[in-house]
């Protein structure tokens, strides 16, 4: 059978040219091609880890910005909060000053008018004694006209004088 | 798709008319047309190339065909000369004292009268020379070597240092590429060892897919049957057993010689199987590539033959919607076998070169 | 071509025999992939493979019939 009967000539002359051939390929094909596209995958998973890794920076900085956002919402609230506190304290200063103030003022009108009251009390009083001393003499002048009714007097103050 | 259609269809009517036309022949000599005798004629080597036969005004039958060199090796002397000396097998080439004929495509050394002696089963038993002729398949074999050489040498040109998107035939190529390396080859071998059949891998499968593809140009210069040769296959597969075998690694051959773990009375059963198995993977590698590709040739031709053993007009729609189908078909079949070879290759190589880690 | 000769009949036989074994392996693959779609790659190959070794047997009937004419 024809068919299954190889022919010297073209095993031949197959062998040689797909010999050169895997050769030639080997040389001038394959290994550029394989080479550029392994190049190429490395390039393209490089890229990717570098696009990751840029991707993760990215986030990070995001998160710091926002960290100093909200840091620096938090110092600003601090200083308006602070600066209030200050008005406030200042506020309240000047407030428990003025009061201190008033009442200083107030406590000595109150001790001046008390002195006063006092001293207008104490002239009253001896203005009331020396009334009353001249009321008195005047009484005395008339009651002591007669004798007796000295007498009883000064024995009535004997009899109460204690000589103990 | 629509022009890969009308191309396919045109090429259909083209081989058509040439079996007609052959048909016409063999009425102009008064036989029978008889589809053996085409097919065989189709399948088998041939030293000349032909382009185009057809009938001519006058009746006669013309027969267009490109001579191609003839190289014979005979006691220590090389002959060489075209083949058209041989005026399709009528003249005697006669090269210092020896006279060589061709009779069934086959060249034999003849006496003076060109006499070819055949025994009972009509065989020639006449002396034949070591016959390195250049023939229609080397010829063929050489066309598919100029456009694998063109496509991959021009678009490994395109891949410079520089990263860059596939384009062109490149973006064609470079999936297929990227196939074997990575199912065929890494899938069989391993990511280590693949590198080194790589290029073996990747030009048996595009050697074989694009000479099945020419041979399915059903004109000239196609239409020949170079992997359903056997003489190709031959090649190919004992590459792949040399590969095979040379890359063996301790475990394999320990495997086969030895097959550890297996009872000794076993052994003697399993040892010779295993050494003939050896040798009959690369033998089945063979015959599966050249039996599927001339079952396709065959099979279309049939179809075809069928208009001319019928002698009737009416059946060659049929025969031609069948064909087409059978076309599609063998437009799988050219592909899928060439993955098979490779595939297979890569397998027999990834048994052999596996080490066991213990 | 006259007649039917035993060797035919054999090869009938054969690619009979091979054609089912090898559309076991389908099924079977098919079964497979449609009860894991992940790993069908894997277990197309290893259909392909299985296939060709029957396949390689049915040749070698073929090869054997052919030689015995």
């Amino acid at each position: 059978m024809g068919l299954l009967s190889p022919d010297p000539g073209l095993v031949f002359w197959t062998f040689i040219t797909f010999g050169l051939l895997v050769f030639v390929l080997g040389k001038f094909a394959w290994k550029p091609i394989l080479h550029a596209i392994k190049v190429r995958e490395e390039t393209i998973q490089v890229s990717l880890e570098l696009a990751a890794k840029a991707r993760e920076e990215v986030a990070v900085l995001e998160t710091t910005r926002a960290d100093l956002i909200n840091q620096t919402k938090v110092e600003c609230d601090g200083l308006i909060k602070a600066a209030r506190e200050i008005k406030e304290n200042m506020l309240n200063e000047a407030k428990g000053k003025a009061q201190e103030e008033a009442n200083k003022i107030i406590a000595n009108s109150r001790l001046q008018i008390e002195r006063e009251k006092n001293e207008a009390i104490q002239s009253l009083k001896s203005q009331v004694a020396i009334l009353s001393l001249d009321i008195a003499r005047k009484l005395l002048e008339q009651e002591l006209e007669t004798t007796d009714k000295q007498k009883a007097i000064i024995d009535r103050y004997l009899n109460e004088v204690n000589f103990n | 798709m629509n022009h890969l259609l009308k191309i396919l269809f045109i090429a259909i009517l083209f081989s058509f008319n040439h079996y007609a036309v052959a048909e016409e022949n063999a009425e102009g000599h008064n036989t029978a047309f008889d589809p053996l005798v085409m097919i065989a004629h189709h399948i088998s080597d041939s030293h000349e190339w032909q382009v185009i036969s057809y009938t001519n005004s006058h009746g006669e039958p013309v027969s267009i065909s490109i001579p191609l060199p003839v190289i014979i090796f005979y006691k220590g002397q090389l002959h060489g000369f075209m083949s058209s000396a041989f005026a399709h097998g009528k003249a005697i080439v006669k090269k210092g004292t020896t006279n060589f004929k061709l009779y069934h495509n086959k060249i034999y050394v003849t006496d003076e009268e060109g006499r070819i002696a055949l025994d009972e089963e009509n065989h020639p038993i006449n002396e034949q020379p070591l016959d390195l002729s250049i023939t229609k398949n080397v010829a063929s074999m050489w066309l598919s070597i100029v456009l694998i050489l063109w496509l991959f040498i021009s678009s490994a040109r395109k891949y410079t240092t520089i990263p860059s998107k596939p384009s062109g035939k490149q973006s064609f190529l470079e999936p297929l590429i990227l196939f074997i390396r990575d199912d065929v080859a890494i899938m069989q071998i391993g990511k280590e060892k693949a590198d080194k059949y790589l290029p073996y891998l990747l030009t048996l499968f595009f050697f074989i897919w694009i000479n099945n593809l020419i041979g399915l140009v059903p004109f000239f210069p196609g239409a020949s049957n170079l992997t359903g040769n056997i003489s190709v296959t031959l090649v190919l597969s004992v590459l792949t057993f040399l590969i095979t075998s040379f890359s063996g690694s301790k475990t394999y051959w320990k495997h086969i010689l030895l097959a550890p773990g297996v009872p000794g009375w076993v052994k003697i059963f399993l040892v010779p199987v295993e050494l003939v198995g050896i040798f009959t993977k690369p033998f089945a590698l063979m015959i599966r590539l050249l039996a599927n590709i001339t079952a396709g040739h065959i099979i279309i031709l049939s179809l075809f033959a069928i208009v001319f053993v019928m002698k009737s007009y009416y059946i060659a729609p049929v025969s031609i919607l069948m064909g087409l189908v059978m076309y599609l078909l063998e437009f799988l079949v050219a592909a899928l076998q060439a993955y098979i070879f490779t595939l297979l290759t890569a397998l027999f190589i990834g048994m052999a070169v596996h080490e066991e880690e213990h | 071509m006259e007649g039917i000769s035993l060797t035919a009949v054999g090869l009938g036989f054969i690619v009979m025999g091979a054609g089912y074994g090898i559309g076991r392996i389908g099924q079977g693959a098919m079964e497979a992939m449609g009860r894991q779609p992940e790993i069908s790659s894997k277990i197309q190959t290893a259909m392909i493979i299985a296939a060709a070794l029957i396949e390689g047997l049915a040749l070698f009937a073929i090869v054997i019939a052919f030689m015995k004419g």
